[in-house]
């Protein structure tokens, strides 16, 4: 911007040239790639749905730790906020603690998804089977793959952070990052809730 | 200047505009991150796979015609397994053939091919960008692509052969490996290939959209864009929201061959031995499969419809008649696309009643496409049309797409469905309006385009060959097939000489396969013309066909940020030909009203003094979430 009001004529400043707001071009893409997401849960949620009208369904208790699963995923989201928040304010401390935290949920909540695995198995529930147990696997399995990248980007911002390249100027890597780690928390209480009441 | 607007808000961006360094040959030319390069990479491979495609289609083209004939010369090219010592080929391979020919076409040719080389190409130029809104992901879009094409290719190598069972690939025949050979190794390399090339197209869509929504040019407002650049588009949304539901069938699908879930399978038995599989549904497979599916056929032919808007525009020397109505007409297009999927399952034992609604929906599909039909009519009726290669291909676009429409209205009643169904019917009918209509869009971009991208021309007498030759060819090679349909032969089998009652048909079988020989045979002229051309073509003009988007005001081999200098400004719509009072008979996007006093409208002086405004725009990218 700098470089065209040099371009530009005295006259033409002073007219104070009206600035047309665009959405940046990378947190376009972010919501683009989450569309993708959601038409691929919306896809699996619905042939769950279809599948399930259809009849011979076997229900099971869904295992306790998916709840506290949820819950640390839900903290992290809060920690996440914190991270975008603390760069705004160009507090860089406070900023890589927060998404090392949200981080640390992140690993916690993939572990205790699949500690929620080892409980079904013990259940009887299996991979192999009536698809409403193997539903839940590809579910929950393709939540967690998801997931993945998002911790990549966390990695990512994290590296950033620690090189002091994020700051209250440039925030777009956690504004990015904090988009789609709360898409992902919410696609999974999504999830939980639609697994919970379509049994 | 928009350019250097982005620079500012991100400081670790790179200002491709004022880069000058030579790159590498590796970075130039083959991890390249500029959308010229990668829309030629698209177009050589796509040009490659429809060579692959289209002789695969002789190979089975030659065994409808003449059943039993000796393929033995085949042999070192395909395998010696697939045919027995009198050189007949094999039942198995015939239907693997099928399957890659339309796997191939559909997904290799007329998505990746079609959309990655124009959507590439022209998006960033007609919009006014200097490059595509990420060069990095449209390099890994295209290589994802090239990675899922050597899959693609190298299963029609190993032991069992490519995947048989049709494109669609319909469980329970795909889910079990022992069901048949095209169900083993072949299956399971279809179904990686495709979901990187899921990923591919994925990668790519967003990028179209992004580019179209963030990196327009000053002036170019939404009712100021050409028409192939709202296909491309709504190409891209229909792709990102439909692609994602082709990868959950196919991850099932996996999930079901490998890992023994049972989501598409129960009660079947293999040998007299029965399945432990209890439970699934392979209905299921095909409402996930076509709700791609049906959008799939439109991403296929909008970017070809986009693309014959703007040429036949140009070359009828006429605005194009209707602009808002083909935009409303294209979007209604894609929302219908979503509903109407369930018309490929009229025999699947579904609710009469639902087969009702689905029916209605298919068939209000025909108004938008009549009113796109109408329009490229209208446009040409009284112009002082310029027949080049491309404008004879673009009429050739319309007159398909009417003809394989009308039968598409047949074909969407339910009723009539059920004596059609999984017909030749059904095969003349897409192979008109979506394979051969969307073949002569990308054929005709290439004509048109074929200058901005070589810097050359090419042979219009060749082209007016191919042209002539091919439509007329295609037309012998598809029309006998409506009557096989209406007399109720199925697609995808072996031979005709089966049964009684198709016996009689086997002239109008051979009919098809020496029309589709002269077809391709006309093509390997288009082929030479095309690499001739690139090294020896007459060198072109700047504007070669006096048209009026900003692709034409870039120099005649636009380098790395398409324009030298700063972008052009958009003033006008693109379509101002033969516009009265003008001097030339067309005014580019880039020429302000003030310019054309004795040609202006009375609302487009008024316009004049919005000029100003429009110069001054200052993009701010920096809109907080």
């Amino acid at each position: 911007m700098r470089q065209n009001e040099l371009k530009m004529p005295i006259n033409k400043l002073s007219e104070e040239p009206k600035q047309v707001l665009t959405v940046n071009k990378w947190k376009f893409m972010v919501w683009l790639f989450i569309i993708t997401i959601i038409m691929l849960f919306a896809s699996q949620t619905s042939a769950y749905l279809v599948r399930r009208a259809e009849g011979n369904w076997v229900e099971f208790d869904i295992p306790q730790i998916f709840w506290f699963s949820t819950i640390v995923l839900l903290i992290s989201s809060v920690s996440m906020h914190f991270s975008l928040q603390s760069a705004k304010k160009n507090n860089q401390s406070m900023l890589k603690m927060a998404v090392a935290i949200t981080f640390a949920f992140g690993i916690a909540f993939l572990v205790m998804q699949y500690l929620g695995w080892q409980n079904l198995q013990q259940q009887g529930v299996f991979l192999k089977g009536n698809p409403s147990g193997s539903f839940f696997y590809v579910f929950t399995g393709l939540h967690m793959a998801h997931l993945l990248i998002g911790l990549g980007i966390l990695i990512a911002t994290f590296i950033m952070a620690f090189r002091m390249k994020i700051n209250s100027k440039n925030t777009l890597l956690v504004e990015v990052c904090a988009t789609a780690w709360h898409f992902l928390d919410l696609l999974w209480v999504y999830l939980f809730v639609f697994l919970l009441y379509f049994r | 200047m928009a350019a250097a607007a982005h620079a500012d808000v991100h400081a670790n961006e790179h200002d491709h505009a004022h880069e000058h360094h030579e790159q590498s040959f590796i970075r130039k030319y083959i991890f390249s991150e500029d959308h010229k390069v990668i829309a030629k990479q698209y177009l050589i491979s796509g040009i490659i796979w429809a060579l692959i495609g289209g002789f695969l289609s002789l190979v089975f083209r030659l065994q409808l015609g003449y059943p039993g004939i000796d393929l033995g010369w085949l042999k070192p090219i395909l395998g010696e397994r697939w045919f027995d010592d009198t050189g007949k080929l094999d039942p198995n391979y015939y239907i693997a053939l099928v399957t890659m020919h339309g796997t191939i076409m559909v997904f290799f040719v007329l998505t990746a091919g079609l959309s990655g080389t124009f959507s590439n190409f022209l998006i960033p130029l007609q919009v006014g960008a200097r490059d595509m809104a990420s060069g990095f992901i449209n390099m890994l879009s295209y290589w994802f692509f090239f990675l899922s094409s050597v899959i693609m290719f190298s299963s029609l190598f190993v032991h069992d052969g490519p995947a048989g069972g049709g494109w669609v690939i319909y469980p329970p025949l795909s889910a079990l490996p022992d069901a048949a050979p095209g169900s083993a190794t072949g299956m399971t390399l279809w179904l990686i290939s495709m979901a990187i090339f899921i990923v591919s197209s994925l990668l790519g869509s967003v990028n179209y959209v992004t580019t179209v929504i963030n990196l327009r040019t000053r002036g170019m407002t939404f009712d100021k864009m050409p028409l192939t650049i709202w296909a491309f588009t709504f190409t891209a949304i229909l792709g990102i929201l439909s692609f994602p539901v082709l990868f959950s069938a196919a991850l099932l699908l996996i999930f079901d061959r490998s890992f023994g879930t049972s989501f598409y399978l129960s009660d079947i038995y293999i040998n007299g031995q029965a399945l432990p599989n209890q439970g699934g549904s392979p209905i299921l497979f095909q409402h996930l499969f076509w709700f791609l599916g049906h959008p799939e056929v439109y991403i296929v032919i909008l970017p070809a419809l986009g693309m014959t808007s703007e040429i036949i525009a140009t070359n009828s020397r006429k605005p194009i008649f209707g602009y808002r109505a083909m935009i409303f007409s294209m979007l209604g297009i894609m929302f219908l696309a979503f509903i109407v999927w369930a018309h490929h399952m009229f025999m699947t034992g579904m609710n009469p009643f639902l087969g009702s609604v689905f029916m209605l929906l298919t068939l209000i599909i025909a108004v938008p496409s009549a009113v796109k039909a109408f329009n490229y009519i209208t446009t040409m009726w009284r112009g002082n049309i310029v027949f080049t290669p491309a404008m004879l291909f673009s009429i050739g676009l319309v007159s398909f797409f009417v003809s394989g429409g009308v039968t598409g209205i047949i074909l969407g009643n339910s009723a009539l469905d059920i004596q059609l169904h999984d017909t030749y019917f059904v095969v003349a009918h897409f192979h008109l309006v979506m394979g051969s209509a969307a073949f002569f869009g990308m054929v005709a971009g290439v004509y048109h385009w074929f200058p901005k991208m070589f810097g050359r021309m090419m042979n219009a007498t060749l082209g007016y060959i191919h042209f002539w030759v091919t439509i007329a060819g295609v037309y012998v090679v598809f029309f006998p097939q409506h009557y096989l349909g209406i007399a109720g032969f199925p697609r995808r089998y072996y031979a005709y000489t089966g049964f009684d009652f198709t016996n009689k048909y086997q002239d109008l079988a051979e009919l098809s396969t020496i029309a589709a020989i002269v077809v391709f045979a006309a093509n390997i002229i288009f082929l030479f013309n095309f690499f001739y051309s690139i090294f020896w073509g007459k060198k072109a003009t700047a504007n070669p066909w006096r048209s009026n988007t900003l692709e034409w005001t870039t120099p005649v081999e636009p380098g790395h940020g398409n324009w030298p200098g700063e972008i052009p400004v958009v003033y006008r719509w693109p379509y101002d030909y033969s516009k009265p009072g003008a001097a030339e008979d067309f005014i580019p996007q880039h020429i302000p009203f003030s310019a054309t006093p004795e040609s202006n409208l009375e609302e487009e002086n008024e316009q004049i003094k919005e000029e100003r405004e429009i110069e001054g725009i200052q993009f701010n990218h920096s809109i907080p979430d």
